[in-house]
């Protein structure tokens, strides 16, 4: 692995606090990833990318700003990539994963935020993650209080636009939605100094619909009862998507998903027959969050789907490719993006039919409904999801928890617990 | 045959065997599960039950089930507190147990563990919650139930045990009786379970296991707070081991 500390030097990052994470990340990747037995050799890539997750990505994106192009950051599925690459920036993701940036994010937000917030803002302040340091621009949106404010504070230290997303699905929302996108087509324009045309904008709708295409792909083997892959190695699948280069990404998932077609018609799977499929349900899990998926794959169950932000929620349903008009393109990207059903939408019965929905897709054998510390919405609505569940007679599972390993033992113990009631 | 079960418990470890033998005992977890498990192998010997040879066979549960390295059968305490409870309240049961770190409210329906829930990571409505304010007053488990019964509840409005010791403290320095602050620390944990409960449909038989179990007194204020009544149990500190033991036989019966 080259060495980058000198690239990280010239981000202005502070080396001495970010050599901690380096010294631990391998380690917990290790444990983590490289314990399985029998994965596909399609990992390979993705092994090589967690790696060096901090030189890697970063060098191209440096690479492609020394050109002149922008990198925007990115903290949610509702904002529409798409826009952005049409206008020949790159989008990344930067949502934070681990406890490591939480301190920081405590230093300016309330403790009583969820780990998802503190840790996104401490990484920032801190100055302990290229990706932070490298993106531009930052595009928030109103998906909770907790972020509303966390994008005041972060305003204060990058340029931040801030979209604001309806939180009802009525026609007059989507359109409001629609709206938003055309005001950030106009932000990224006046930033990146290039136009977004019909044409332009047509390419980045395929370009992000073949990546939702591949994802789909990876999740359809998971629906088999010869379950190619695990959940794990799925989970890092799903987080990487989030801030890889787009055409490559997709190209890799497609190799992938080729191995895995070909273990399920030769009857290869990394589970034992009747091992409990188990489906996550909630609020997302930020690279490198891979506590639940590694406790539930070690308490003799498996995972088969996250209907989550890093999940199915993040890849399922395709912008319409048949419009020529970047007014109409807009309307159909925001059509689609209003499609995605979280829980900070009211009401938001849609979701319950979706989980309902993969919960049959996937041969799922029970819940495991995960809540991130202090978020409010997902926890509220844990409440129907556990009601619907039970009528349709899934056991369901609801567990809180945030980036510390502290309750690593109880959670085994909920869950370990949990498996052995399926398997009775 | 023997069928041992061992419940390492954050406070109490408690043992039950059955078999050719029947016997229970408890002894204090301490700071070593390892230890505490050996101990457990001694005392086994000195009754005639040896965990090495072959016609006995042993399942762990308990926050230190892993230390007991000479379990056939590890389980987690979920499973076997259903298995003891269904033994002591039938196949349709609702158990609802206060142990030292944890409490549990466990949903047995044809036998089997239907739904569960457990206290998230907080000592609030736990053993370890009355044991703090026990010492704070200066008195036995025992001696704090007997006061409050003798008492007046005054309220202790916190979620927090580490806050709930600050308004005992506050209620100490104020002069109030002792009876009666004992009284608000026993209808607080009372209150505390009864609203984790209260999360799920409750059967028509519940009762109470762990180290609280065989208090009338207790199961008074919890059967008026969820509104159902939740009956004593004598032995129901040993729920969790005596379900290991007898998984352990069914388990063993099933190769």
């Amino acid at each position: 692995m080259a060495d980058n500390h000198k690239m990280w030097e010239e981000l202005g990052m502070n080396l001495e606090l970010h050599d901690q994470l380096c010294e631990v990340l391998p380690q917990a990747f290790g444990d983590v990833f490289l314990s399985q037995e029998n994965r596909p050799e399609g990992m390979d890539y993705y092994n090589m990318v967690v790696a060096d997750i901090h030189g890697i990505r970063p060098a191209e994106l440096i690479e492609h700003q020394k050109k002149g192009g922008k990198v925007f950051g990115t903290f949610c599925v509702y904002v529409p990539d798409e826009v952005i690459f049409a206008a020949d920036a790159i989008a990344t993701g930067l949502c934070g994963g681990s406890q490591f940036w939480v301190p920081g994010g405590e230093k300016v937000l309330p403790t009583n935020t969820c780990p998802l917030i503190k840790a996104s803002v401490g990484a920032r302040l801190d100055r302990t993650c290229p990706f932070f340091r490298i993106a531009d621009m930052y595009i928030g949106e109103t998906t909770c209080d907790g972020k509303k404010k966390a994008w005041e504070i972060l305003a204060e230290d990058v340029p931040v636009h801030v979209m604001d997303l309806p939180q009802m699905k009525r026609a007059k929302d989507v359109k409001a939605w629609a709206e938003e996108i055309a005001a950030l087509k106009e932000k990224v324009e006046e930033f990146t100094g290039n136009t977004v045309t019909a044409e332009k904008l047509a390419e980045s709708i395929k370009l992000i619909n073949g990546k939702r295409k591949a994802l789909a792909r990876l999740y359809d083997c998971r629906k088999s009862e010869t379950l190619p892959i695990s959940g794990t190695d799925a989970l890092v699948i799903s987080q990487i998507a989030f801030y890889d280069d787009p055409a490559r990404f997709t190209q890799m998932t497609n190799k992938l998903c080729d191995e895995l077609e070909q273990r399920i018609k030769d009857g290869v799977s990394v589970v034992p027959a009747g091992t409990k499929r188990i489906m996550l349900t909630g609020t997302p899990l930020a690279i490198p969050n891979w506590k639940l998926h590694n406790i539930v794959e070690t308490s003799g169950a498996v995972v088969v789907c996250e209907e989550m932000c890093t999940g199915t929620r993040y890849f399922e349903n395709y912008v319409d490719e048949s419009k020529e008009t970047v007014e109409d393109q807009i309307t159909a990207i925001a059509e689609r993006y209003m499609n995605i059903n979280c829980a900070c939408f009211t009401p938001n019965h849609a979701r319950i039919d979706d989980i309902l929905r993969l919960a049959k897709e996937y041969k799922v054998d029970g819940i495991i409904d995960v809540n991130l510390k202090f978020c409010n919405l997902y926890d509220t609505e844990g409440y129907f999801i556990e009601r619907a569940m039970k009528e349709a007679n899934i056991p369901v599972l609801g567990i809180e928890t945030d980036y510390t390993d502290s309750d690593a033992q109880q959670l085994r113990t909920r869950v370990s617990a949990f498996v052995e009631m399926l398997n009775n | 045959m023997n069928y041992v079960g061992i419940d390492i418990g954050s406070t109490a470890s408690k043992v039950a065997v059955t078999g050719e033998k029947e016997l229970k005992f408890v002894l204090p977890t301490g700071w070593s599960s390892k230890e505490t498990t050996m101990l457990i192998k001694e005392k086994l010997l000195e009754d005639g039950v040896d965990v090495g040879d072959a016609e006995t066979k042993v399942a762990a549960t308990g926050y230190g089930r892993i230390a007991v390295d000479f379990a056939d059968y590890v389980i987690t305490e979920i499973t076997c507190h259903a298995r003891g409870g269904r033994e002591m309240a039938g196949d349709e049961c609702t158990i609802i147990d206060v142990g030292g770190q944890d409490t549990k409210v466990i949903l047995v329906s044809e036998g089997m563990v239907q739904d569960f829930l457990m206290n998230d990571k907080c000592s609030a409505g736990t053993g370890k919650f009355l044991e703090i304010m026990a010492n704070r007053l200066g008195v036995s488990l025992q001696e704090l139930f007997d006061m409050a019964a003798a008492g007046t509840v005054l309220p202790i409005s916190s979620l927090c045990t580490v806050f709930a010791e600050s308004e005992v403290i506050n209620y100490i320095g104020e002069g109030k009786n002792r009876e009666d602050i004992a009284a608000g620390v026993v209808d607080s944990v009372a209150a505390k379970v009864a609203q984790l409960s209260q999360r799920k449909n409750l059967s028509e038989k519940v009762i109470l296991t762990g180290g609280l179990s065989h208090s009338r007194y207790f199961t008074g204020i919890l059967s008026a707070k969820v509104g159902k009544t939740v009956e004593p149990t004598a032995d129901g500190r040993y729920a969790g081991a005596l379900g290991a033991a007898l998984l352990a036989r069914e388990k063993s019966a099933r190769r």
